[in-house]
């Protein structure tokens, strides 16, 4: 029967052997010939635009490579699905954006600052996300002319 | 109780409850929202009420655990803390840092990182306070007359977790790599490290319930966390599907996250096992419920249902959905909030001498909340899958398909409703059994 020792030695030994096969499998996840989100395509823009969907917890509420508040929708490919125009209205917005009643908060975000976001959302749109893209992207059903809506 | 610093383990129990039924109040603005009724988005929008509700969970946890580890350590060490003061000073530190985060969450400041709102200058407090109270910890259980495995478990799982929080800090240009490191605090910790302050907690109130011998309580406690980070350390994976990152995650975090289960089934083996081997059959009967309570329910929730979406074939199409609330609400009732109640239930009667060890009051707290949690999963489960085949499969509108599910909102904060009992229940109790006292020191 196994005794206290052995048992500690699976625990350190387990432990110790896949931390650094995860701390492998991490550089190599980040390393630059495997990248699959355009990294050169981060411009200041972008950088600007991740600021703002951090400082305002966009996340507590929207989804973004499918991570986030599941209380309004999934942002992932958002500018095929609702075309440039209709994000900006809904960002710049003074008064609650509310399609179907469900309220988001009146940012009332500057000209810039909308453009900075919809940079933002470009980037992500692009990322290879593995066939989420697909999962979320483009709704025919609803709206067939979406993207030319720009 | 057998040293008299272990009474400081009450009022971090005390604060956990109070931001507890505080997580509650957020919880119920937010199904409100989701059935349609969103009448306080001007003051708490949905966002602000679930940064509030994720981040008063992990504060009550934390503190609850920062509470159980006071009481165990000096027992286990059979030593007093090395410094009563200096808990006090953590614990106010701790409330205060909570509280300054939860009101700024109400005024647009934050960050939003799920599960890691709170702005960075505030983290820096965070870490200070948790490096005080791992001093405190640490230096009581290294001058401590014996060093057992429980202990060094718990203390171990405590060091990692405050060791984890700072990848968390690190700031990135990309929403990707932000997103990838942001895992590695949120999953090491409640699939990692977090695990081993469970098992600590777990292995301690299994010792004194059960009277089976320690050295086979260890024995297993160290197979247990041994199965943990075998699967959960690359089980990190399953996050990595769909965020923008290489392919070798839907291999690696597939297999690895579908062993973790079996982590779970061996705790809740162990436990129920350990409970039919004990020959001693402790007076304390609310404790063993929830002791129990939290090995099953965390093998269902953290397990069995997490165990359901974690496959990379359903994860494409439930990631990002109310699937996901419906496994986190049940893993996180399972694995921790039940086994803080169960130290809580254990160690209250006594520090206060009172022992109100089988109360109907508290048995009604254990089924109202169990049974009101695990119909809450089930409407989360069903509004969740509803959402998934509507909405990617069939391709239909975001809002179009919320429309139709808020009828299961309805039936969520019924079930709440019964939870919240069980919990009002439950900290009637925890009021009923009055202060500490040194008057309920136990001498060996």
């Amino acid at each position: 029967m196994l005794s206290k020792k052995q048992a500690r030695a699976f625990f350190l030994g387990g432990t110790v052997v896949t931390f650094l096969i995860f701390i492998g499998l991490t550089i190599f996840s980040l390393s630059k010939d495997v990248d699959q989100t355009n990294h050169e395509n981060i411009t200041p823009a972008v950088v600007r635009g991740k600021d703002l969907w951090d400082h305002n917890n966009c996340m507590g509420c929207h989804t973004l490579l499918g991570e986030g508040g599941y209380y309004a929708p999934e942002l992932t490919k958002v500018i095929d699905r609702r075309g440039k125009g209709y994000i900006k209205a809904a960002l710049m917005s003074k008064v609650p954006w509310q399609p179907n009643g469900r309220k988001m908060v009146a940012y009332g975000f500057t000209n810039e600052e909308a453009d900075d976001l919809i940079e933002f959302f470009d980037w992500i749109d692009d990322i290879d996300l593995n066939g989420f893209g697909e999962v979320v992207g483009v709704d025919r059903k609803i709206s067939p002319l979406a993207k030319d809506k720009n | 109780m057998k040293y008299k610093s272990q009474k400081v383990a009450y009022w971090f129990f005390a604060l956990s409850m109070l931001l507890f039924v505080l997580q509650l109040v957020y919880g119920f603005i937010m199904g409100f929202a989701h059935a349609g009724f969103d009448g306080l988005h001007e003051i708490i929008p949905f966002n602000t009420a679930k940064a509030v509700h994720l981040n008063l969970l992990v504060v009550w946890l934390l503190s609850g655990f920062m509470g159980a580890a006071y009481y165990i350590i000096p027992e286990e060490a059979q030593i007093e803390l090395v410094s009563v003061k200096l808990a006090y000073v953590q614990l106010v530190a701790l409330a205060l840092v909570g509280v300054a985060a939860i009101i700024g969450f109400h005024f647009n400041i934050w960050e939003g990182r799920k599960f890691l709102e709170i702005p960075r200058f505030l983290d820096f407090f965070v870490v200070i306070d948790v490096l005080l109270f791992l001093y405190i910890i640490l230096m009581t259980l290294y001058k401590g007359k014996r060093k057992t495995t429980t202990a060094l478990v718990l203390s171990m799982g405590l060091f990692f977790a405050a060791l984890l929080y700072l990848p968390g800090m690190l700031p990135f240009d990309s929403q990707v790599t932000d997103s990838f490191f942001r895992w590695w605090v949120v999953h090491l910790w409640v699939e990692g490290v977090w695990e081993l302050i469970m098992g600590g907690i777990l292995s301690f109130l299994l010792i004194k319930l059960t009277g089976v011998d320690r050295e086979v309580i260890e024995k297993w406690l160290y197979v247990i966390v041994g199965l943990t980070f075998l699967s959960g350390v690359l089980g990190t994976g399953h996050h990595y599907y769909y965020i923008g990152v290489n392919k070798i995650w839907l291999i690696v975090g597939g297999i690895f996250s579908a062993l973790e289960p079996l982590a779970f089934l061996a705790m809740a083996l162990f436990a129920v096992n350990m409970y039919r081997k004990g020959e001693k059959k402790h007076p304390n009967k609310l404790a063993l419920y929830w002791t129990l309570g939290a090995a099953i329910v965390s093998f269902v929730g953290a397990g069995l249902l997490g165990f359901a979406h974690t496959l990379p074939q359903t994860n494409l199409y439930t990631h990002g959905t109310l699937v996901t609330a419906m496994h986190g609400h049940l893993a996180f009732w399972g694995a921790y909030a039940m086994i803080v109640l169960a130290i809580i239930s254990y160690s209250l009667p006594n520090m206060t001498g009172r022992k109100l060890y089988d109360t109907g009051r508290g048995r009604m707290a254990f089924w109202f909340s169990n049974v009101g949690m695990i119909g809450m999963t089930v409407a989360f489960g069903v509004a969740g899958v509803a959402q998934v085949y509507m909405e990617r499969i069939m391709k239909i509108e975001f809002m179009e398909v919320q429309k139709l599910i808020e009828v299961h909102f309805i039936i969520l904060i019924l079930c709440a409703t019964l939870f919240t009992t069980g919990i009002l229940m439950y900290i009637a109790d925890f009021i009923k059994h009055g202060r500490p006292t040194d008057e309920a020191l136990v001498k060996e």
